[in-house]
């Protein structure tokens, strides 16, 4: 295996990783209005101490990126302009809202706040479906890899329905933590909104691969060249269907890992129909690969030890981190 | 106007905004990890009290630091996509580095510290916030090796067009990595030190809160008198002749030497006209320049005159930045002798005039941070990357009416953001009552 794919698979985990982890926290934001006032402290207090480290999978994610593929990051950051701008906006919303809330007294102002963080966590999930939507559908590229298109280009349905399974995917994850976290009669409530949202992910997943065989059926090459793929996203199914009925049995854990394990196969099934290509090109001449957008094997060799060094030692923290706050979030922690 | 000189204004206000927050992170950070060691060896309740009352306004801070962070990692991809796939070889590195090594740590543990911090025991909040202290020190490590290979590139060939890394330790350790390092995160010690002294003065002012405002003062202004004193000297000092050496131009901006000569004068006031080359008024010290440059007053400096005007940084803004800073710094370092004298003579915390001082003086550091960016990005200009990348074939292809659009976006929420933090600040000091 040679480093260019090394550092294919380690942009998929960081991405994987993110998604997982900023997922149950965008998740708790997008279903967080349709908890009570009083609830609310609970569902924010549960993600409090650890949604700022999920987003730095983000940040990281990006310098990734820009490290080991700077042509992608290069071609997607400016093709995406006004979307990652918009996007950017609602990361900013959300963090002062979700941080600052407590500071305020009045209740007014405190309502305000959860209408902004509640609506940028959902414009946020939905902005990054519609850019895999992009992804996974092409870009009109020119010679230098810069975007030609318009911004409307980017709101095909195609992408705007991956938008939509990412909204369902994350927004489950997010009533899963909540299962995880919370009791009494709100632990019953987000029983009942996960069920919704995980048959809106479900269905959507389906209708998505589906539709991708139907319009996009140049991303299933890789699949029929070697057909043992097709576990990755039956496994995504599974665990899937174990995640809910986890949930009907009142294992939130167990659920957790499930539904964690599904988004993770989901995205895997959508990014390895990708390789070796990362930006796919109408023009496939301009397609931007694991080789030509990549940076020197002294680079790749290098973040790869940078990777090696910091990665453990990032996780050990972080699972110290969760084993301070695992158990029931109570109403008085937060800010 | 055009997309670049958009993607310009919208650097430099994301850039110049962002910046307002890391240094009261690193500076504030360092202080409160130096009050938890002090309740770790003496259980007094007091230090708890003052920590907890110091990380509340830390976390403000760091909020907006990181909401505005996130902007400064994608728009190098956005704003400046042909300056990424130049220098994305060697640039991004650090990025990554930067995330792996710095925000996971300051963000994990301020997320134990802030909510958890009931569950942990003594020697965890030290550590907790020792972290946080230690994460942010090194993010700006991190970032001011990126931002220094701008200055002065090493380790690297140009292949295809491209920055290709041929050495990482000599892209990492490249002429003006130590000294940028060094004096910034000094800086941040500073704004740190009178942010801590301007609101401890306040409540010794209003007579509130006296026994965390003493405690709180004394180690200000210990900690201020040194670390304002090492700014002039080695940091600044070393900071100024790096750049003679490597990069001569934007000394002779900042100084608004137009002729090279010996014996050049370091200006302590001085007017440039930069369209007739000369300086309309000047007040300077004979030599001293040379000597700063150099070590050595007959040393010869290259003044304006030496250089292409092409290559030229604009003159007026570079020169009034670092002369500002300067004068700024001096202030600094005056301020903190008055107060460890007073301190000494203790008188420290009655003399009225001095705490009101303080309290006015709070914005100051922030100011002199700004300026410092200003003359050294500025300063570095028409270059993007230093003799290898002009500024002009950097930005990215964009239509200027998008980047209009997201640039009036940015003044507007950041002006909003700006707001919030100002008023949660000001109402956090004003309703603080220690029990």
């Amino acid at each position: 295996m040679d480093l260019n794919i090394i550092w294919f698979f380690l942009v998929g985990i960081l991405i994987i990783g993110y998604a997982i982890l900023d997922g149950f926290d965008l998740g708790v934001g997008s279903v967080y209005l349709f908890a009570k006032f009083q609830e609310r402290d609970i569902a924010l207090n549960s993600i409090a101490p650890v949604w700022d480290g999920n987003e730095v999978w983000l940040i990281t994610g990006g310098g990734a990126l820009f490290a080991a593929f700077p042509m992608v990051y290069a071609t997607a950051f400016s093709g995406f302009y006004l979307a990652l701008i918009l996007l950017l906006f609602a990361l900013i919303f959300r963090a002062v809202s979700l941080e600052l809330r407590n500071h305020f007294q009045k209740e007014s102002t405190k309502t305000l706040f959860d209408w902004i963080f509640s609506i940028s966590s959902i414009v946020a999930i939905v902005l990054f479906g519609v850019a895999v939507g992009n992804v996974l559908s092409g870009l009109d590229l020119n010679k230098n890899g810069d975007y030609i298109g318009t911004f409307f280009d980017l709101l095909n349905p195609y992408s705007i329905l991956v938008g939509v399974l990412a909204f369902f995917m994350l927004s489950y994850q997010g009533t899963v933590w909540l299962f995880l976290k919370t009791e009494g009669e709100f632990q019953q409530k987000v029983k009942n909104w996960a069920k919704v949202y995980w048959s809106g992910y479900f269905i959507l997943f389906l209708i998505c691969t589906l539709l991708t065989y139907v319009l996009h059926n140049n991303l299933f090459t890789n699949y029929l060249t070697h057909p043992i793929m097709f576990a990755i996203p039956i496994l995504a199914l599974l665990f899937m269907l174990a995640s809910i009925i986890r949930i009907q049995r009142n294992q939130p854990l167990c659920a957790i890992i499930a539904s964690s394990l599904s988004i993770a196969m989901v995205i895997l099934t959508a990014y390895l129909s990708l390789f070796p290509n990362l930006i796919i090109a109408k023009n496939p001449a301009y397609s931007l690969n694991i080789y030509n957008a990549a940076s020197s094997q002294l680079t790749l060799q290098t973040m790869l030890i940078i990777a090696l060094i910091g990665m453990p030692l990032v996780l050990i923290y972080t699972i110290y981190s969760y084993r301070i706050f695992h158990g029931k979030t109570k109403i008085e922690e937060g800010y | 106007m055009d997309a670049e000189l958009l993607s310009r204004i919208q650097f430099g206000v994301t850039a110049g905004f962002h910046f307002i927050y890391p240094p009261l992170t690193i500076g504030l950070g360092t202080l409160i990890a130096i009050i938890e060691y002090m309740y770790l060896k003496t259980n007094d309740e007091i230090y708890r009290k003052m920590a907890d009352f110091w990380a509340k306004l830390f976390a403000i801070n760091f909020v907006i630091g990181v909401a505005s962070g996130i902007v400064m990692e994608f728009e190098f991809g956005t704003n400046w996509s042909n300056y990424s796939r130049f220098v994305g070889d060697i640039f991004g590195a650090p990025l990554a580095a930067e995330g792996v090594f710095a925000f996971f740590l300051e963000s994990t543990f301020l997320g134990l510290y802030l909510v958890g911090k009931n569950r942990l025991s003594r020697f965890m909040r030290f550590f907790s916030f020792l972290m946080v202290a230690f994460g942010s020190t090194l993010s700006a490590l991190w970032i001011l090796i990126a931002n220094s290979w701008q200055q002065t590139p090493a380790g690297y060939k140009v292949e295809g067009g491209r920055a290709v890394l041929t050495n990482f330790w000599e892209a990492v350790f490249n002429p003006t990595m130590p000294s940028m390092f060094l004096h910034t995160v000094d800086a941040s010690y500073i704004t740190g030190a009178i942010f801590m002294a301007g609101i401890s003065a306040y409540f010794l002012i209003k007579g509130k809160n006296l026994e965390l405002a003493k405690r709180s003062l004394k180690l200000a202004v210990i900690f201020g008198v040194i670390v304002s004193i090492l700014q002039l000297f080695p940091f600044g000092d070393e900071s100024a002749r790096v750049v003679a050496k490597t990069q001569p131009e934007k000394l002779a901006s900042f100084e608004g030497l137009f002729k090279t000569q010996s014996k050049a004068p370091l200006l302590v006031f001085g007017i440039p006209d930069p369209s007739q080359n000369k300086m309309l008024v000047e007040i300077g010290i004979p030599g001293a320049l040379s000597f700063l440059a150099d070590h050595n007053v007959n040393a010869v400096v290259k003044g304006i005159d030496a250089f292409p005007k092409d290559d030229l940084p604009p003159m007026t803004l570079t020169f009034y930045s670092f002369h500002l800073m300067v004068a700024l710094g001096t202030l600094f370092i005056l301020t903190f002798l008055v107060g460890v004298f007073l301190l000494y003579k203790k008188k420290l915390f009655t003399t009225k005039p001095y705490l009101s001082a303080l309290w006015a003086f709070i914005p100051l550091p922030y100011i002199a941070n700004e300026l410092g960016w200003i003359t050294t990005e500025v300063g570095r200009q028409p270059w993007a990357v230093y003799g290898l990348l002009r500024t002009k074939d950097a930005f990215s292809p964009l239509p200027a009416g998008d980047v209009a659009v997201s640039l009036i976006g940015f003044t507007l929420v950041y002006a909003v953001l700006f707001g919030i933090f100002l008023y949660l600040t000001i109402h956090t000091v004003k309703t603080f009552k220690m029990d």
